[in-house]
């Protein structure tokens, strides 16, 4: 038995900030002051609140340290560990409360969460698979396997209303149904992990922090629609995911809840973890498995849909790491118990990876119908610096906007799909007025760009023509007919494309031109960008009243356009410098050299 | 997605072959596997030259055409070594809107070379990525396996000289 328990974060963005030399600090601390054997230091997955890693708690107390640092474990060590008396410059403040110290759950941030996928991250350690069995961990399967017939498992997923937690929403327990009633000799299962959205990382903290409750679903999920093989497909960007699942895998098969007979009922199950090597399109079901079969992953026409004919031509049912994440506590608490939660047709909890220009960065499970204000406002603590809301983009380069009219619309599957946006993986990533939202939709258009995969033509050559016409817009050179060509090639694209990659492309144009029209109109008209990010329709300014002549915007321009003037302002001992509007390079290099703020960007 | 192939002379060892022979003979039955032999080539030899393709094509009898097929649809194959740093700048959206394209200008401009290319002494090698998931820590940017985030254009030169520029 141990007097206390430190857990110390190590997801992956704890991780880039140096939680394991923090763990390695914690340990020979520990060591030095003969407390290794009351003390135990665990390492678990994520915490959520990423904006203040590394993370470490300390219980029984649950005192919750923010962005702790390699030099400040001694102090933790020898103030709370040794003599009990807390570090309280380094708790985070919001926990703090006068004297007293409130637990994590009554912060804003974990307030309005619920937590079912994501409910062991940040609580067990993810390598050892005694502490998730500990939190009920293979019961579910054990009931399945004991209790109930593969129909009857299918039947609770379907009476949970539980849809596919990947983007598309397609109803869970009926995809399983169809590979289910499909005859063959083999069958698999197939775990999409190529979580591709950039800004999203809720696939990767669930591998990361509950390994087992994946391996856990996909067992449930290959009973009860007759598979015995399974994959999982991770990105390769995602090391200590792969990692972890492969510490489990290998744990579950020691303790024969992997591999022939297991529970005694006959029914045989194993995983294969494949790598993905950095393709967005490979995150398309079909794509994903012609990539597991080792070839390009290009996407295929359907039908034949991948329950008839999936992973090397046999029925595949394929789900995304956060669908299989709620199954487990399906099964073990029942089909009212998760719909309960949520809205009329979008039931349950969902992660978002909140990103951008907000005060708490990290990951936030919510039940369905919770609105993008009490994400933004009440658990992601606001916009920093004072700024304005200007958008959140959801979905990733599939998906659209929600901009700051329609905050308060409860986020389901369906509420968003009719604003023009979509759920997508999760990924939340919040703009200010700083932000332009033509260029957005210009670096999604990149982005896309770049990944499609080359197949059909419609998005091969249609999302490069609109890139081309965004970079149009930008440069100031586009009109305002260029807007409806623009509009109408988004069209032809998602009619006419192969699979979702081009279907979605042109979604973070279409969205952006719906709700920020009038920032496209002030490009093409007016040639300006109010948010100053569009370089060749901005102008610098010396302010020749404030400039205090030192020079050194002359000094550190690369383009030799800033000259003196023969005009002293008032109280200035100096002439004040101005710049050559048509000479200059617009890098910006005066405006971050002006010690006086002196320069203006428009 | 058009890849930089290189001209630099391959200058494999034998030890080298010696272990992707191994790693393509204990996957050889599997043709399926051809993407993890490659990638484990790549951790052997750093990158993709012609020489290791033809090797993995014999070993694991699949047509050239094919090896060389997945390793240009993949964005993980390189097919030019990477520099004694590889630099990687995360282009995600949530680094992007803090500013991530301005700490890779500011790359491009010091070290003088652009995304997918390496310095001409083979000390550094610059690339944009895709989200790394430290969306906390953003903007980030990663020299092998150090990580700097909540970085600044202003940053660049203080990182570049602890690698000596």
């Amino acid at each position: 038995m141990y007097r206390s328990h430190v857990l110390v974060c190590g997801g992956t963005g704890c991780t880039s900030s140096n939680s394991a030399a923090i763990i390695e600090a914690m340990e020979s601390e520990l060591k030095k002051q003969g407390l290794e054997n009351e003390v135990k230091v665990i390492r678990t997955g994520c915490f959520g609140l990423c904006a203040l890693g590394p993370i470490m708690v300390v219980y029984p107390e649950g005192a919750f340290y923010s962005q702790v640092k390699v030099e400040d474990v001694p102090e933790i060590v020898e103030e709370h560990l040794l003599k009990g008396r807390m570090v309280k410059r380094l708790l985070y403040d919001e926990t703090v409360k006068q004297d007293e110290v409130k637990s994590l759950k009554e912060t804003e941030f974990y307030k309005k969460q619920h937590r079912v996928a994501l409910r062991n991250c940040g609580v067990i350690d993810p390598e050892n698979i005694d502490e998730y069995i500990a939190y009920d961990g293979y019961q579910a399967l054990a009931k399945c396997l004991t209790e109930l017939k593969p129909e009857e498992v299918i039947e609770i997923v379907k009476a949970s209303g539980l849809r596919g937690r990947g983007g598309g929403g397609f109803p869970t327990g009926v995809k399983w149904s169809f590979t289910a009633a499909n005859q063959a000799d083999q069958k698999y299962v197939v775990c999409n992990a190529d979580e591709g959205d950039p800004g999203a990382f809720m696939d990767r903290s669930v591998l990361e922090g509950d390994p087992h409750c994946i391996i856990e679903a996909m067992a449930i999920c290959g009973y009860a629609t007759g598979a015995t093989e399974g994959y999982i497909y991770v990105r390769a960007e995602y090391p200590i995911a792969v990692k972890r699942l492969n510490i489990a895998i290998k744990q579950a098969r020691e303790y024969g809840l992997l591999g022939k007979n297991i529970f005694d009922s006959g029914f045989d199950f194993d995983l294969h973890v494949r790598l993905g090597a950095g393709a967005f399109v490979c995150g398309e079901e079909t794509a994903l498995m012609t990539s597991i079969e080792g070839n390009r992953g290009e996407p295929r026409p359907r039908p034949p849909y991948p329950a008839v004919k999936g992973l090397f031509q046999k029925p595949t049912t394929e789900n995304n790491v956060e669908t299989f994440a709620n199954i487990p506590q399906i099964i073990l608490k029942g089909a009212d118990w998760f719909a309960s939660m949520g809205t009329e047709k979008s039931k349950g909890t969902k992660v978002f990876a909140l990103g951008g220009k907000i005060k708490n960065t990290g990951l936030v499970e919510i039940p369905m119908g919770t609105t993008l204000r009490e994400i933004i406002e009440e658990i992601g603590g606001g916009i920093p610096n004072g700024k304005k809301f200007k958008a959140a983009q959801t979905g990733g380069p599939s998906g659209g906007c929600i901009p700051a009219s329609l905050m308060d619309t409860p986020i389901d599957y369906d509420n968003l799909t009719a604003i023009g946006c979509m759920m997508g993986s999760g990924g939340l990533i919040v703009m200010d007025e700083d932000n332009c939202m033509v260029d957005i939709a210009k670096f999604f258009l990149n982005f896309t760009v770049d990944e499609s995969c080359g197949k059909c033509t419609p998005c091969r050559v249609g999302t490069k023509r609109l890139l081309e016409m965004l970079d149009k817009i930008t440069s100031g050179k586009g009109t305002l007919e260029d807007l409806d060509k623009l509009e109408e090639l988004c069209y032809y694209i998602k009619q006419n494309s192969l699979c979702g990659l081009g279907q979605t492309a042109p979604n973070p144009v279409l969205a952006t031109l719906k709700f920020f029209r009038e920032e496209y109109v002030a490009h093409v008209v007016d040639k300006k960008c109010a948010a100053g990010v569009c370089k060749d329709l901005l102008t610098f300014t010396i302010d020749k009243d404030k400039c205090i002549g030192c020079g050194m915007c002359a000094r550190n321009c690369p383009a030799d356009t800033i000259i003196k003037t023969d005009y002293i302002a008032e109280g200035h001992k100096l002439p004040s410098y101005e710049i050559i509007p048509d000479k200059c390079v617009k890098c910006g290099a005066c405006m971050a050299n002006c010690k006086v703020h002196a320069i203006s960007k428009q | 997605m058009l890849k930089k192939i290189s001209k630099i002379p391959f200058k494999g060892t034998a030890e080298q072959e010696q272990k992707l022979k191994a790693v393509i003979a204990e996957c050889a039955d599997d043709k399926s596997l051809l993407m993890h032999v490659m990638q484990e080539a790549q951790e052997i030899y750093g990158y993709l030259p012609y020489e290791v393709q033809v090797m993995i094509a014999e070993g694991m009898n699949v047509p050239l055409e094919k090896v060389y097929g997945v390793s240009t649809f993949y964005a993980q194959f390189a097919l030019s070594p990477k520099g004694e740093y590889n630099i990687s700048v995360c282009l995600g959206t949530a680094c992007y809107v803090k500013g991530s394209q301005e700490v890779l200008n500011k790359l491009t401009e010091t070290l003088g070379i652009g995304e997918g290319e390496c310095t001409a002494d083979g000390k550094f090698s610059l690339e944009a990525c895709r989200c790394i998931g430290a969306c906390g820590l953003a903007p980030v940017m990663t020299v092998n396996d150090e990580v700097y985030g909540k970085l600044n254009a202003k940053d660049v030169p203080d990182i570049l000289k602890k690698y000596g520029i």
